[in-house]
């Protein structure tokens, strides 16, 4: 009996010895940050979820590097300074619920929510309840801001872009007749494909055929691509991500289906995909807000810069989370907020203030936010031509 | 006299799962009582009791009965996505969340028991490695089925279909469901107290289960199945009987845990999920109650207190575990319980010499 007593006590002295470790490592991993950050107490320290491993990974690990690159840019100027630190959720809502309680243990002020959608909706229900603000990059969910005043989005909202598509198909009078391939088991996906098909049938647009696919059949779409090409689609739509739209342009290539391909925001990364033929690409139609080729001066500083420090042509997350850092910039200089203020009292002026904010930033000019949170802002119609993006 | 001894380690363990649970509430109410407890531990409370229910609940399928099932999560699914159904739709009727939250508990106990007997009738009269098979599959059917099914509330009542959205929701109404996006804003209603009266629940249940005449006529049915069967015990009917009780406390622990998150996937109660249960149940020991519940608590919190070493969280989660399986099938384990049974019988053999 001793001895049990004795390995109970050992077996919490390595608990606590852990918890504390867990405290210690905490101090060191702001240490590391601070050499971007200048870790001093007038830093506002914004934190953020999303995925930095597992299957989405590119997603989170591209925010990450998009603020971070903001977060440096900013701290050099001097004036405003931010201290970032993004934890790990592996898209799983349980997960970021977990991130976002330690970076709330770490002190965070304004928070960037998180970068997939299912684990924002969890962790702004969390935000709203704690009074921290957010304001997601790329949580595009529009469940992520019902509801909830103190959580605002940097991107579109997923009905917004099915709608802007179905609308730009239209008036462009783009195709007859419709096909649509879409994810049914990811929320952006089939998000973006409700609010399609709702505005089409107001607009009459002629959808022949709808096909689906999930995470574990991602790899082979003959199935799909043979239906749309019997039922004569001239126009296929994809509101899907840009791994598995390759796959498709590949496939029906291969099948001899040519008809337009029109994509959204998620085929935007599709021409830097590794191993991927440019050519096959050619013709297809996105809409997204922002485009890594772009001549202007702030994509051309923003693209050299991080593939220089990351290596990689940035994406649309990327783009997103480095506009969210120069909106909160912007939104604490026009309040005059100050870094000793509580995240409560911070939440309560940046929920005065982003409505009234006009921001111009990598993904739109003149970009606003109504009191709902939502952005307004207006996807860019791009064509690839040539294995570049070309405006429409 | 073995009698009396088998029932003295009955009891040493009863009072050790209770001793454990009861104990590590009373730490954390003073925790949370006197501001001590991390925001991250706080947050964790809740999924940690229903990992702990979930892996108690295996433990009496793997461990006592002796099969192996590889879809627990899919009772979990079925509890959580049953009891969020139920508390949404009782919201107005039942203003008192605890109440609210008992009842949607029972309710999915009662639909994961009954995906639990459908599974079981025909496969628990298999031999073999069916179950583990089947129920392999189940979780997958489970995800994909809730992955698909649109469930809305408005004034006339609730709306069903799969598939596609096929109904259309009067004015006021509100998806329940939706389909691949599975649920989102529900309200929060579990606590850590539910979740604390929950484990205090499945672990008198089960114990007593375990620990009675029904529980040793399981336990034959696992040991030798011919050698039960020829003292007239029905080797189905217990395998069932089993099964189905772990499945609805599965479900009772799916509904706990919906309930602590805003927002539920299907995708969440996957394979890996209950791979995860599995683990925890074999980490503990197999048939070994409290040590199920340690090892469901410590596997949940583990990552989270890696979070400090941030890029090597993964692997040294995962070095643990290989450690841990290593320890549980070394010789020092093995020294270390000759050791203790030595000594039990010494003291055993002093005390009747006196």
């Amino acid at each position: 009996m001793m001895k049990k007593a004795l390995s109970l006590f050992l077996a919490a002295a390595m608990c606590a010895g852990m918890l504390a470790g867990c405290g210690g490592g905490a101090d060191t991993n702001e240490a590391t940050n601070g050499d971007s950050g200048e870790s001093t107490a007038a830093a506002f320290k914004i934190g953020g979820t999303g995925p930095l491993t597992g299957d989405a990974a590119i997603y989170g690990n591209a925010v990450k590097n998009g603020a971070q690159l903001a977060v440096d840019e900013i701290n050099a100027e001097g004036g405003v300074q931010f201290e970032l630190k993004m934890e790990d959720d592996e898209n799983d809502p349980e997960k970021a619920v977990s991130a976002y309680n330690a970076l709330k243990d770490w002190g965070v002020q304004l928070s960037l929510s998180s970068v997939t959608s299912k684990p924002a909706e969890a962790t702004a229900t969390e935000n709203f309840a704690d009074r921290i603000f957010a304001l997601t990059p790329s949580a595009s969910s529009t469940a992520v801001t019902e509801g909830k005043d103190n959580v605002f989005q940097m991107c579109f909202a997923d009905p917004n872009q099915g709608t802007a598509s179905a609308e730009y198909i239209a008036d462009n009078q783009l195709g007859t007749k419709i096909a649509v391939i879409y994810k049914n088991d990811d929320v952006y996906s089939s998000g973006i494909y409700e609010k399609f098909k709702a505005e089409a049938e107001t607009k009459g647009l002629n959808i022949v055929s709808t096909t689906t696919f999930t995470s574990s059949s991602a790899t082979d779409f003959s199935v799909q691509l043979g239906e749309a090409k019997a039922a004569g689609a001239d126009l296929l739509f994809l509101p899907i991500y840009y791994q598995p739209a390759s796959l498709i342009l590949q496939q029906a290539k291969s099948m001899g289906y040519a008809p337009k391909f029109f994509g959204v925001d998620g085929m935007d990364g599709i021409l830097t995909l590794e191993g991927f033929d440019t050519s096959l690409a050619e013709g297809v139609m996105l809409l997204t807000p922002f485009n890594a080729d772009a001549e202007d001066e702030k994509t051309q500083s923003f693209v050299t810069k991080y593939k220089e420090q990351f290596g990689d042509v940035p994406n649309q997350f990327a783009a997103d989370a480095y506009d969210c850092v120069y909106a909160y910039k912007a939104a604490i200089e026009a309040s005059g907020a100050t870094p000793d203020m509580s995240a409560e009292e911070l939440c309560d002026l940046m929920i005065q203030t982003f409505p009234t904010l006009t921001f111009d930033g990598l993904t739109g000019e003149g970009v606003t936010w109504d009191s709902t949170g939502a952005v307004s802002k207006s996807p860019k119609g791009m064509v690839i031509q040539n294995g570049a993006y070309v405006g429409m | 006299m073995k009698q009396s001894k088998n029932l003295l380690a009955g009891k040493r363990d009863t009072l050790i799962s209770f001793g454990i649970v009861i104990v590590a509430f009373i730490v954390v109410q003073i925790m949370i009582m006197t501001g001590n407890i991390s925001s991250s531990l706080k947050g964790q409370l809740v999924p940690i009791c229903a990992y702990i229910v979930m892996a108690v609940s295996l433990n009496l399928t793997v461990g006592i009965l002796g099969e192996l099932s590889l879809g627990h999560a899919g009772f979990m699914s079925v509890g959580a996505f049953a009891g969020i159904v139920a508390t949404t739709s009782l919201a107005e009727t039942i203003p008192a969340a605890p109440l609210r939250l008992a009842i949607a508990m029972v309710i999915g106990a009662v639909c994961a028991a009954i995906a639990g007997v459908i599974v079981g009738v025909p496969v628990l009269r298999l031999k073999g490695d069916y179950l583990a098979i089947v129920t392999l599959a189940f979780g997958e059917i489970i995800k994909n089925i809730v992955g698909v099914l649109y469930i809305g509330r408005d004034s006339s009542g609730l709306h069903f279909s799969l598939i596609e959205q096929k109904f259309e929701l009067a004015e006021g109404g509100k998806m329940i469901i939706n389909g691949p996006m599975g649920v989102s804003g529900v309200t929060k209603i579990s606590s850590f107290t539910a979740g604390f009266v929950l484990i205090l629940i499945t672990l008198f249940i089960i114990l007593n289960l375990v620990h009675s005449r029904t529980g040793r006529a399981i336990m034959s049915v696992r040991d030798n199945k011919i050698a039960a069967e020829s003292i007239g015990i029905s080797v189905t009917r217990y395998k069932l009987l089993a099964f189905v009780i772990s499945a609805a406390f599965a479900g009772m622990a799916g509904t706990l845990y919906a309930m602590n998150f805003s927002t539920v996937t299907a995708a969440k109660f996957d394979f890996n999920t209950s791979i995860l249960i599995l683990v925890f149940v074999v980490l503990g020991g197999l048939g070994n109650i409290w040590g199920s519940i340690i090892a469901a608590a410590l596997l949940t919190v583990l990552p989270e207190l890696l979070r400090a070493v941030n890029d090597y969280r993964m692997l040294i989660y995962a070095i643990l575990l290989i450690v841990m399986m290593i320890f549980n099938n070394s010789g020092v384990k093995e020294r270390l319980m000759e050791k203790r049974a030595a000594r039990r019988a010494a003291k055993q053999v002093s005390k009747e010499g006196l």
